[in-house]
Protein backbone atom coordinates (compact mmCIF):
# COMPACT_ATOMS: atom_id res chain seq x y z
CA UNK A 1 0.00 0.00 0.00
CA UNK A 2 1.32 3.59 -0.70
CA UNK A 3 0.32 6.20 1.73
CA UNK A 4 -2.02 8.64 0.11
CA UNK A 5 -0.06 12.31 1.67
CA UNK A 6 -2.93 14.69 0.88
CA UNK A 7 -6.09 12.10 2.01
CA UNK A 8 -6.71 14.23 5.22
CA UNK A 9 -5.25 17.98 3.58
CA UNK A 10 -7.74 20.73 2.50
CA UNK A 11 -7.63 21.15 -1.01
CA UNK A 12 -6.42 24.68 -0.67
CA UNK A 13 -3.12 23.27 0.74
CA UNK A 14 -2.17 20.74 -1.84
CA UNK A 15 -0.75 22.56 -4.54
CA UNK A 16 1.64 24.43 -2.26
CA UNK A 17 2.83 21.09 -0.71
CA UNK A 18 2.91 19.32 -4.21
CA UNK A 19 5.06 21.98 -5.70
CA UNK A 20 7.84 21.71 -3.11
CA UNK A 21 10.55 20.96 -4.61
CA UNK A 22 13.24 18.30 -3.87
CA UNK A 23 15.90 19.34 -1.35
CA UNK A 24 19.04 19.67 -2.98
CA UNK A 25 21.37 18.55 -0.18
CA UNK A 26 21.86 15.22 0.30
CA UNK A 27 20.08 12.63 3.19
CA UNK A 28 22.10 13.50 6.54
CA UNK A 29 22.49 9.95 7.65
CA UNK A 30 23.38 8.59 10.92
CA UNK A 31 23.62 4.86 10.94
CA UNK A 32 22.49 3.03 13.70
CA UNK A 33 25.38 1.21 14.58
CA UNK A 34 24.06 -1.24 16.99
CA UNK A 35 20.85 -3.70 16.95
CA UNK A 36 17.36 -1.30 17.91
CA UNK A 37 17.42 -4.21 20.69
CA UNK A 38 20.29 -2.81 22.26
CA UNK A 39 19.68 1.21 21.33
CA UNK A 40 17.82 3.51 23.96
CA UNK A 41 15.37 5.64 21.66
CA UNK A 42 13.68 9.11 22.34
CA UNK A 43 10.48 10.71 21.45
CA UNK A 44 9.71 13.69 19.53
CA UNK A 45 6.78 15.17 18.51
CA UNK A 46 5.02 18.63 17.45
CA UNK A 47 1.69 18.13 18.75
CA UNK A 48 2.58 21.21 21.56
CA UNK A 49 2.09 18.59 24.72
CA UNK A 50 3.61 20.84 27.85
CA UNK A 51 2.87 19.68 31.36
CA UNK A 52 0.47 21.58 33.58
CA UNK A 53 3.16 21.84 36.66
CA UNK A 54 6.26 23.91 35.92
CA UNK A 55 5.70 24.44 32.11
CA UNK A 56 4.39 27.58 30.00
CA UNK A 57 2.24 26.95 27.22
CA UNK A 58 3.52 27.65 23.84
CA UNK A 59 3.22 30.93 22.96
CA UNK A 60 -0.09 31.16 20.54
CA UNK A 61 -1.53 34.28 21.88
CA UNK A 62 2.04 35.86 19.93
CA UNK A 63 1.12 33.29 16.80
CA UNK A 64 -2.29 34.72 16.59
CA UNK A 65 -0.99 38.33 16.88
CA UNK A 66 1.83 37.59 14.32
CA UNK A 67 0.86 34.55 12.03
CA UNK A 68 3.70 33.61 10.43
CA UNK A 69 5.06 33.27 13.52
CA UNK A 70 5.25 30.09 15.91
CA UNK A 71 6.68 29.56 19.27
CA UNK A 72 9.80 27.42 18.31
CA UNK A 73 10.94 26.44 22.21
CA UNK A 74 10.39 22.77 23.24
CA UNK A 75 9.54 20.96 26.37
CA UNK A 76 10.60 18.01 28.13
CA UNK A 77 8.49 15.40 28.44
CA UNK A 78 9.77 12.65 31.15
CA UNK A 79 8.87 9.56 30.41
CA UNK A 80 6.67 8.59 33.65
CA UNK A 81 4.54 11.43 32.74
CA UNK A 82 0.72 10.50 33.44
CA UNK A 83 -2.01 11.84 31.62
CA UNK A 84 -3.56 14.18 33.52
CA UNK A 85 -0.23 16.18 33.72
CA UNK A 86 -0.02 17.48 30.41
CA UNK A 87 -1.85 20.24 28.09
CA UNK A 88 -1.54 20.99 24.60
CA UNK A 89 -1.91 24.54 23.08
CA UNK A 90 -1.60 24.06 18.52
CA UNK A 91 -3.50 26.47 16.33
CA UNK A 92 -3.67 23.99 13.45
CA UNK A 93 -4.69 20.76 14.47
CA UNK A 94 -7.62 19.86 17.01
CA UNK A 95 -5.75 18.56 20.37
CA UNK A 96 -8.89 16.96 21.48
CA UNK A 97 -7.29 13.94 21.28
CA UNK A 98 -3.87 14.47 22.05
CA UNK A 99 -5.45 15.80 25.66
CA UNK A 100 -7.19 12.57 25.90
CA UNK A 101 -4.51 10.05 25.30
CA UNK A 102 -1.09 11.43 25.03
CA UNK A 103 0.13 8.34 23.15
CA UNK A 104 -1.27 9.37 19.95
CA UNK A 105 1.65 11.54 18.87
CA UNK A 106 4.12 10.91 21.76
CA UNK A 107 4.06 7.22 22.23
CA UNK A 108 5.45 6.47 25.44
CA UNK A 109 3.20 3.52 26.18
CA UNK A 110 3.91 1.83 22.85
CA UNK A 111 7.68 2.17 23.40
CA UNK A 112 8.03 1.06 27.51
CA UNK A 113 5.91 -2.04 25.45
CA UNK A 114 9.06 -2.18 22.92
CA UNK A 115 11.61 -1.82 25.89
CA UNK A 116 9.76 -4.48 27.82
CA UNK A 117 9.72 -7.07 25.15
CA UNK A 118 12.95 -6.56 23.94
CA UNK A 119 12.73 -4.43 20.61
CA UNK A 120 13.96 -1.78 21.91
CA UNK A 121 17.17 -1.66 24.48
CA UNK A 122 15.71 1.05 26.43
CA UNK A 123 13.04 3.98 26.59
CA UNK A 124 15.10 7.23 27.19
CA UNK A 125 13.97 9.09 30.58
CA UNK A 126 13.43 12.41 28.86
CA UNK A 127 10.95 12.92 25.37
CA UNK A 128 10.89 16.28 23.62
CA UNK A 129 7.69 18.26 22.36
CA UNK A 130 7.82 21.17 19.91
CA UNK A 131 5.00 22.71 18.58
CA UNK A 132 4.52 22.56 14.72
CA UNK A 133 3.70 25.23 11.87
CA UNK A 134 7.54 27.17 12.22
CA UNK A 135 8.41 29.59 9.18
CA UNK A 136 11.06 31.69 10.44
CA UNK A 137 11.34 29.83 13.85
CA UNK A 138 12.84 26.73 11.87
CA UNK A 139 16.02 28.89 11.63
CA UNK A 140 15.81 28.56 15.24
CA UNK A 141 15.46 24.91 15.46
CA UNK A 142 17.96 24.70 12.79
CA UNK A 143 20.35 26.94 14.63
CA UNK A 144 19.93 26.87 18.26
CA UNK A 145 17.02 24.54 19.34
CA UNK A 146 17.88 21.05 17.11
CA UNK A 147 21.40 21.03 18.49
CA UNK A 148 20.31 21.50 21.68
CA UNK A 149 17.91 19.05 21.82
CA UNK A 150 20.35 16.73 19.98
CA UNK A 151 23.02 17.31 22.98
CA UNK A 152 20.51 16.71 25.25
CA UNK A 153 19.76 13.68 23.51
CA UNK A 154 23.64 12.49 23.16
CA UNK A 155 24.06 13.05 27.14
CA UNK A 156 21.27 10.66 28.04
CA UNK A 157 23.04 8.38 25.83
CA UNK A 158 20.14 8.23 23.36
CA UNK A 159 20.85 6.18 20.18
CA UNK A 160 17.64 6.66 18.25
CA UNK A 161 14.69 9.34 17.85
CA UNK A 162 11.48 8.54 16.42
CA UNK A 163 9.84 12.07 15.32
CA UNK A 164 6.48 12.34 14.73
CA UNK A 165 4.63 15.60 13.13
CA UNK A 166 1.46 16.29 13.99
CA UNK B 1 10.44 18.68 11.65
CA UNK B 2 13.15 17.64 8.80
CA UNK B 3 15.29 20.57 10.48
CA UNK B 4 14.96 19.12 13.58
CA UNK B 5 15.76 15.22 11.63
CA UNK B 6 18.85 16.58 10.42
CA UNK B 7 20.14 18.40 13.28
CA UNK B 8 20.00 14.89 15.43
CA UNK B 9 21.50 12.57 12.38
CA UNK B 10 24.51 15.24 12.36
CA UNK B 11 24.79 14.69 15.59
CA UNK B 12 25.20 10.85 15.38
CA UNK B 13 21.98 9.84 16.15
CA UNK B 14 19.72 7.87 13.96
CA UNK B 15 16.19 9.00 13.50
CA UNK B 16 13.21 7.75 11.53
CA UNK B 17 10.15 10.08 10.95
CA UNK B 18 6.66 8.89 11.27
CA UNK B 19 4.37 10.94 8.88
CA UNK B 20 0.97 11.67 7.55
CA UNK B 21 2.91 12.85 4.49
CA UNK B 22 5.42 10.78 3.63
CA UNK B 23 5.52 12.39 -0.05
CA UNK B 24 6.86 15.55 1.41
CA UNK B 25 9.17 13.67 4.04
CA UNK B 26 11.02 12.28 0.79
CA UNK B 27 11.23 15.65 -1.00
CA UNK B 28 12.80 16.80 2.77
CA UNK B 29 15.11 13.44 1.84
CA UNK B 30 14.81 12.30 5.33
CA UNK B 31 17.02 9.24 6.27
CA UNK B 32 13.82 7.07 7.41
CA UNK B 33 10.56 7.48 6.87
CA UNK B 34 7.68 4.91 7.83
CA UNK B 35 3.88 6.72 6.40
CA UNK B 36 0.58 6.28 8.01
CA UNK B 37 -2.11 7.58 6.35
CA UNK B 38 -3.74 9.08 9.06
CA UNK B 39 -6.03 12.35 9.82
CA UNK B 40 -3.80 15.21 11.67
CA UNK B 41 -2.16 15.17 14.88
CA UNK B 42 -2.57 11.27 14.82
CA UNK B 43 0.83 9.80 13.99
CA UNK B 44 0.67 7.20 16.01
CA UNK B 45 -3.40 6.17 15.85
CA UNK B 46 -6.36 6.18 17.34
CA UNK B 47 -6.58 7.44 21.02
CA UNK B 48 -6.94 4.48 23.54
CA UNK B 49 -6.28 2.15 20.90
CA UNK B 50 -2.68 0.59 22.18
CA UNK B 51 -3.01 -1.70 19.74
CA UNK B 52 -2.68 0.38 16.49
CA UNK B 53 -0.11 2.43 18.61
CA UNK B 54 1.94 -0.27 18.99
CA UNK B 55 1.79 -1.71 15.75
CA UNK B 56 3.24 2.03 14.20
CA UNK B 57 5.87 2.19 16.98
CA UNK B 58 7.03 -1.52 15.89
CA UNK B 59 7.06 -0.73 12.32
CA UNK B 60 9.21 2.58 13.45
CA UNK B 61 11.56 0.66 15.39
CA UNK B 62 11.82 -2.16 12.74
CA UNK B 63 13.29 0.90 10.20
CA UNK B 64 15.59 1.43 12.54
CA UNK B 65 16.98 -1.83 12.93
CA UNK B 66 16.88 -2.51 8.97
CA UNK B 67 17.24 0.76 7.43
CA UNK B 68 20.97 0.71 5.16
CA UNK B 69 20.49 3.48 3.41
CA UNK B 70 19.38 6.90 3.35
CA UNK B 71 15.96 7.49 2.20
CA UNK B 72 14.29 4.00 3.45
CA UNK B 73 10.43 4.44 3.81
CA UNK B 74 7.89 1.99 4.71
CA UNK B 75 4.37 3.02 3.88
CA UNK B 76 1.79 0.98 6.95
CA UNK B 77 -1.32 -0.55 5.17
CA UNK B 78 -3.63 0.46 8.52
CA UNK B 79 -6.86 2.17 7.64
CA UNK B 80 -8.06 4.93 9.63
CA UNK B 81 -11.03 3.53 11.21
CA UNK B 82 -13.51 6.40 11.14
CA UNK B 83 -14.84 7.48 7.33
CA UNK B 84 -12.62 9.84 5.88
CA UNK B 85 -15.21 12.84 6.01
CA UNK B 86 -15.45 12.41 9.61
CA UNK B 87 -12.14 12.26 10.06
CA UNK B 88 -11.07 14.93 7.99
CA UNK B 89 -13.16 17.61 9.98
CA UNK B 90 -12.38 16.16 13.68
CA UNK B 91 -8.45 16.50 12.87
CA UNK B 92 -8.85 20.36 12.19
CA UNK B 93 -8.85 23.42 14.52
CA UNK B 94 -12.35 24.66 15.80
CA UNK B 95 -10.77 28.08 14.19
CA UNK B 96 -8.99 28.62 11.23
CA UNK B 97 -5.57 28.90 12.32
CA UNK B 98 -3.59 32.24 11.66
CA UNK B 99 -1.82 31.94 8.70
CA UNK B 100 -4.73 30.49 7.16
CA UNK B 101 -6.90 33.39 8.43
CA UNK B 102 -4.66 35.80 7.35
CA UNK B 103 -4.79 34.08 3.40
CA UNK B 104 -8.26 33.88 3.51
CA UNK B 105 -8.16 37.29 4.18
CA UNK B 106 -5.91 38.24 1.54
CA UNK B 107 -8.02 36.45 -1.06
CA UNK B 108 -11.14 38.10 -0.09
CA UNK B 109 -9.19 41.62 -0.31
CA UNK B 110 -7.95 40.60 -3.83
CA UNK B 111 -11.25 39.56 -4.52
CA UNK B 112 -12.82 43.27 -3.47
CA UNK B 113 -10.15 44.94 -5.28
CA UNK B 114 -10.85 42.63 -9.11
CA UNK B 115 -14.29 43.51 -8.41
CA UNK B 116 -13.60 46.91 -7.73
CA UNK B 117 -11.55 47.64 -10.77
CA UNK B 118 -14.54 45.72 -13.39
CA UNK B 119 -17.01 47.64 -12.03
Amino acid sequence: MTVDSYKFLPKSFRAGYESTPMQESETVWAPLGKPASEATVALITSAGIYLKAGQEPFDIEREKRDPTWGDPTYRAIPRGTLQAAIDATHLHINTRDVKEDLNVALPIRAFATLEADGTIGALAEEHYSFMGFQQAGADEWRSHYGPEVAERCKQADVDAVVLAPA
Amino acid sequence: MPVLARSLESAGLATVTVTMMPDLAEKFRLSRIVGVEFPFGHAFGMPHDPEMQLAVSRAAAALLDHASEPESRVDLPIEWPVDTRTAYHDWQPTEASPIVALQIKRRQEAEAKRQATKD
